[in-house]
């Protein structure tokens, strides 16, 4: 059978060493690894973006990204971008706004939404659809989500040049 | 849905990694990007006794422009490829296929190369390299060969490749300054598969036609799809050569249907895109 | 005294945010699969690949032998749980074949669970399922909705005589006299796909059976936990003290987890074989096969109509095709049953005829999801409406206003039978066309037509069932309960908690009730804390459906509530030397009513009450109240609404753009409006998916191919636009606080209005189409196109 390897990756900002078997995607990893509740499944498919979290600062599929590919790499769950401080505003407005319902797209939604944060831009609403399309919510019907994204990032922008 | 074992190795080198897919034939995969493998091994509907994960090898990355030639290795992430200026600047048709592929999430792993290699008759890389004369570079056991894109792509997820080949790099011939390019993309939602899709590229001529037209669909048919009668008729007529390029199209292509739409739909879809696309060259502003 | 006239600060009515949500945000959540116990192991199931075959032969030798499996069980190792089939006493003639949790001789749909492997690992347990040999003799098959009563057609559980699970006929007034005095008599055939909830967090449960104390605790992604409670325990032969229920954050549910699930009650039987906790947690492709679908439905519709836009009369014939069993507990026939109920009920009129048919096939299992009916009995009238209304040339606004019930007519028995209690249609409808801007919106739809741009307004007047009694399950034997029950709790320190059957599942129940409790006493929110999901700790309780949770629950804790505040103000007015009629609570304080100045501190109530009852003669603090409430005087609480639509289609394409929605409901008092409005817009996309992009797509061989959200179409931010809710409130009277249900209406409205608006864009080209989903082909079909 396939034998474990070796990896050496950053977890939310602390070192880690583990001894993973090839064919463990980064979420399950995680979960049974770490304990850790934000990284979740939805499909294991691609599609829901459930999964979604950041390695060196990009976000991915955590479904479709292998533990092992982890190896000197840089992965932030929820967990740590929350601890960081770096979505609180986002984090307000959601729960401000009702944006999270039954909370199980939640984390994938505010990863994938803190990209678009980056760069001070506002953005539209098309824009803000556009970029959340590959995250699926069944409670919410999304109007919530982008208009807890929208005012941020309005807040945000006029922030900086005020 | 949990794959089934596999080993893994990840070469440091292009000879070392097809060694290893030598060694293993098909029971070996190439990891790139892996957003089409790993959904497939989660559901086990593809089960490789190994894994050869290409991403250490550093010469498959890059964007070069060697001035009449844009060479894009085949690691390059999507992505990457919406955030190039050299992309922007002197293969406008590249990226503008970018924002029409799945969703960021998908694209910032997702690869140029890994997209033509999987060769899903609904994807946008394979019908804008179609479009451009795209190079295919190919490494094997007995070295590089050059496959032109006219002959790479053979039909449902069939390409030029052997088992024992990797795609490395795709050159692209440098395009005209002047050169207006548009991909429409027909969906049911934003985001999902072409259900018909064109990628085309024209330069418009001093009397007001297009000259040097290069039109190809995606998702109407088991492979992209170039026919030489349809960019003929554009150049000959410009809006009045559409209904003729329709009927070329007709002719010439054997429309496929998908889960949602007969071929007749798809014959009709890709008329209709046919018609948006040549308007928008004609028209073009920017 | 009312809700609106409650002290304290005055919660009820306003958008208060969810304190849950932070736990969401921070991604601390705690779902079923979040939970790790000791020795915990995972369950696998095989399902069957084959809609009806018979299983002649497993062995399961080569799995067990795989590295980390524990044991490998089939169907005939189950064989100490009882068979389950959900027939309702009070549906005449229902009937269904009896379920196992596993198959055993024989499988009759594809995804019905045959073997079950429990190992260390979900990956483990997953490899050892490919080891396992089954032989199938393939049986034919029953997967068409018109042929499945047909002589010809086998009937797949000969013991029971036929496919047909329950046909019901209604026939009210004089439908031939109606027919002759019409000028217009209006036929049209509907289609509705089958289709299913998608719930992000799949189902999941980890049964944990401790052998010593003969307990079994079962954690599970649920909405009615006393219900599991009950079935469990009668299932598993234990008794219903044995089997306690938690439900901790469900991760999405809209109906699909009120069910009994063969594979999950399996769960809970293999920790009790194995003496450990066991954990299933259905993953996506296996959850298209075995969670429920619901609405596939071909309806045949006439209406009889005047010229002056009067509806004379509504008849129609609905088959809807369910699994090979009817679902345990509550069945697969409420949603025929509930059609049969209320079509065109909203509207007054002369003559009435209905006729449902509900028959098995070897589809996958079949039962209620979010609205139950509704979206399939709105939308089909509200289509026939609007096809009237083409007909004789008359604006859809004008027919409706012309035919439905009057805003003073209540109450009002409906033709079919329900007794509504009061409604509103008019003012919603006056609402919604002021919100809409409906003339500007008629007024540029014909500018644009000119510029060859189609875009429609399509409107559904509906109303929805809520606040259940025991009319809906309990007089047909079935144990879910309709009442429910709420514990109010006052610590020492002066916090309050609340302790509920109802739960929640994102929606807010534990809001509104904090809300509730907070004004009900006097007590400022923070200070309350909420605990549900746990039948060992809260009040015996129906759970969250059928809109019932604001209703039905937040009175219950509106009268626990109010009751404490009594007791409070008894012990305070002992404690202080005065009356109770001179005291308040406000904002967390005891203070003289009159004056408001401060008399003592609620901590202070309760050091004494707790820690010095030496000090009180001859009196017992009671800081701890239970009050259960169940609608009495009303079966079940109907509300009203309607629903617009305005869309843009592409008729080059084909393709559909839904621009903009519209709702105005009335829900009687809106707890949270906020919450409500979110309801709505989440019901929205319930509804808009199976209308333009939704199906669960079967072939002739009972295959479902379209099982994964690739080829699967749900909607995404891509899709769903922005949608205006509006309320008209007329409060029940059979509550205190007020509250009618809100959170299905948004789909019950929506495939209607979103037919209404696509026929009312392709109106110039005179093509109607009728066929859910509407697909880009569909359109271009009824175009001429393609």
């Amino acid at each position: 059978m396939s034998s474990e390897r070796e990896i050496v990756f950053r977890l939310n900002g602390r070192e880690e060493r583990a001894s993973v078997s090839p064919r463990l995607h980064l979420i399950d990893f995680l979960r049974t690894r770490y304990q850790l509740a934000s990284p979740r499944v939805g499909c294991e498919h691609g599609v829901c973006g459930a999964c979604t979290l950041r390695v060196d600062g990009t976000i991915v599929r955590g479904c479709l990204f292998l533990a092992v590919q982890a190896d000197g790499k840089d992965v932030e769950t929820l967990e740590g971008v929350s601890a960081s401080g770096e979505l609180r505003d986002l984090q307000e407005a959601f729960v401000e706004r009702n944006a999270a319902q039954c909370g199980f797209c939640t984390p994938g939604m505010l990863i994938t939404a803190a990209e678009l944060m980056r760069g001070g831009k506002a953005h539209d609403r098309e824009e803000i659809r556009d970029h959340l399309s590959g995250n699926i919510c069944r409670c919410t019907g999304y109007e919530a989500i982008v208009d807890a994204i929208e005012s941020v990032l309005e807040q945000r922008s006029s922030g900086r040049t005020s | 849905m949990k794959s089934a074992a596999f080993d893994y190795a990840k070469p440091a080198t292009v000879a070392e990694a097809l060694a290893l897919k030598r060694d293993h034939g098909g029971g070996a995969r190439f990891l790139a990007g892996g957003q089409s493998l790993l959904p497939a091994m989660n559901m086990r509907l593809d089960k490789p006794g190994i894994l050869i994960d290409l991403n250490a090898l550093a010469e498959l990355n890059g964007i070069g422009d060697a001035g009449d030639t844009i060479r894009i290795g085949a690691l390059t992430r999507t992505a990457e490829l919406g955030r190039s200026e050299v992309i922007a600047q002197r293969l406008p048709l590249l990226a503008r296929c970018v924002e029409h592929i799945a969703h960021p999430a998908i694209r910032s792993m997702g690869t140029f190369g890994g997209s033509l290699a999987l060769a899903d008759p609904a994807a946008e890389w394979p019908a804008a390299c179609l479009a451009l004369d795209a190079a295919m570079i190919v490494a094997g056991p007995s070295g590089e060969r050059t496959i032109p894109a006219r002959d790479f792509f053979r039909g449902l997820y069939a390409t030029a490749l052997d088992e024992d080949e990797l795609l490395v790099r795709i050159d692209l011939p440098a395009q005209p300054e002047n050169a207006r390019s548009v991909v429409l993309e027909l969906a049911r939602r934003r985001g999902d598969f072409a259900i018909a899709g064109i990628a085309a590229q024209a330069v418009p001529a001093t009397d007001g036609r297009l000259s040097d037209v290069r039109i190809a669909f995606f998702g109407i048919s088991e492979h992209p799809v170039r026919l030489a009668d349809v960019e003929q008729a554009i150049e000959s007529g410009g809006t009045d050569g559409v209904d003729a390029a329709r009927a070329a199209l007709e002719a010439g292509v054997e429309f496929t249907s998908d889960l949602y739409h007969a071929a007749a739909t798809k014959r009709h879809l890709a008329g209709v895109l046919l018609g948006r696309a040549v308007a928008e060259l004609l028209n073009d502003e920017a | 005294m009312s809700v609106a006239e409650a002290p304290g600060g005055g919660y009820v009515g306003r958008s208060v945010p969810r304190p849950q949500a932070r736990r969401l945000v921070e991604g601390q959540a705690q779902y079923v699969d979040d939970i790790l116990l000791p020795r915990m192991v995972h369950a696998v199931f095989l399902r069957s690949p084959h809609a009806h075959a018979r299983i002649t032969a497993i062995n399961v030798e080569r799995a067990e032998a795989m590295p980390g499996v524990i044991r490998v069980f089939t169907g005939r190792d189950f064989a100490e749980v009882k068979t389950f089939a959900g027939v309702l006493a009070h549906f005449q003639g229902m009937k269904s074949a009896q379920q196992p949790c596993l198959a055993i001789d024989r499988v009759c749909w594809c995804g019905e669970p045959v073997a079950v492997v429990v190992a260390e690992t979900r990956h483990q347990a997953e490899d050892a399922l490919d080891m396992i040999e089954v032989s199938y003799e393939e049986l034919p098959v029953v997967v068409d909705i018109e042929t499945a009563l047909d002589p010809a057609t086998p009937v797949i559980h000969p013991d029971i005589g036929d496919n047909m699970c329950f046909e019901r006929e209604l026939d009210a007034g004089d439908f031939e006299a109606a027919l002759d005095r019409a000028d217009h008599v209006i036929e049209r055939t509907f289609r509705f796909p089958r289709h299913t909830g998608v719930c992000l967090e799949g189902r999941s449960v980890v049964g944990d059976w401790h052998s010593a104390e003969r307990r079994m605790t079962v954690y599970i992604s649920h909405q009615a936990p006393n219900m599991v409670q009950d079935c469990y325990a009668d299932l598993l032969g234990l008794p219903e003290s044995a089997v306690r229920v938690i439900c901790k954050d469900v991760g999405g549910s809209y109906g699909i987890k009120t069910h009994v699930y063969g594979d999950e009650l399996a769960t809970c039987a293999l920790s009790m074989m194995l003496g450990r906790p066991v954990k299933f947690v259905a993953d996506r492709l296996e959850s298209f096969i075995s969670d429920i679908h619901s609405r596939d439905h071909r309806v045949k519709a006439t209406m009889a109509v005047t010229n002056e836009g009067k509806i004379l009369a509504l008849g129609f014939e609905d088959r809807l095709a369910v699994g090979p069993y009817s679902v345990y507990p509550r069945g697969s026939a409420v949603e025929g049953n509930q059609i049969c109920n209320i079509s065109g009920q909203w509207y007054t009129l002369e003559a009435y005829r209905a006729r449902i048919e509900t028959v098995f096939t070897n589809m996958g299992p079949y039962s209620n999801y979010r609205a139950v009916g509704h979206p399939v009995s709105v939308g089909f009238v509200e289509g026939m409406v609007d096809a009237a209304a083409r007909t004789i040339g008359m604006d859809p606004v004008e027919i409706r206003r012309r035919n439905l019930i009057p805003d003073d007519a209540f109450p009002h028995k409906a033709l079919s039978g329900p007794l509504f209690e009061v409604m509103s249609h008019h003012r919603c409808m006056d609402e919604i066309t002021r919100l809409m801007g409906y003339e500007g919106l008629r007024a540029e739809q014909t500018a644009l037509r000119e510029k060859g741009v189609y875009r429609g307004i399509g409107f559904a007047s509906m109303i929805e069932i809520t606040n259940p009694s025991a009319m809906f399950y309990g007089v047909g034997g079935i144990r879910v309960s309709a009442q429910d029950g709420c514990s109010v709790k006052m610590e020492p320190g002066g916090s309050i908690v609340v302790l509920h059957g109802c739960g929640e599942q994102g929606q807010g129940t534990e809001t509104i009730y904090a809300q509730i409790a907070a004004d009900a006493i006097g007590v400022p929110m923070e200070t309350v804390r909420l605990v549900t999901g746990d039948t060992e700790v809260t009040p015996y309780g129906g759970g969250t459906w059928a809109s019932r949770g604001a209703g039905v629950g937040g009175e219950a804790t509106w009268q626990a509530a109010r009751a404490l505040r009594k007791n409070i103000l008894a012990l305070a007015a002992m404690i202080t030397q005065s009356q109770p009629g001179e005291l308040d609570i406000v904002g967390g304080i005891v203070v003289d009513r009159a004056t408001g100045e401060e008399r003592i501190s609620l901590a202070e109530c309760g050091r004494i009450a707790y820690f010095r009852p030496d000090t009180l003669d001859n009196f017992q603090p009671e800081l701890m109240v239970t009050r259960h409430f169940v609608p009495k005087q009303f079966p079940f609480c109907f509300t009203n609404g309607v629903l617009a639509c305005h869309l843009e289609v592409d008729i080059d394409t084909g393709l559909i753009r839904p621009l903009k929605f519209w709702c105005v409901e009335d829900c009687g008092t809106v707890l949270n409006p906020q919450l409500v409005d979110e309801q709505i817009r989440g019901g929205i996309a319930h509804g808009l998916g199976p209308t333009l992009y939704e199906q669960c797509l079967y072939d002739e061989r009972g295959q479902l191919m379209n099982g994964s959200l690739v080829d699967y179409l749900v909607p995404t931010t891509g899709e769903m636009p922005d949608t205006v809710v509006g309320h008209i409130a007329t409060p029940t009277q059979e509550s205190e606080i007020g509250a009618k249900g809100a959170g299905e209406a948004g789909t019950a409205g929506t495939p209607g209005a979103v037919m209404n608006a696509l026929n009312d864009a392709l109106a110039p080209f005179e093509a109607e189409l009728t066929d859910m989903p509407f697909t880009p082909e569909k359109v271009l079909q009824a175009l001429g196109r393609a």
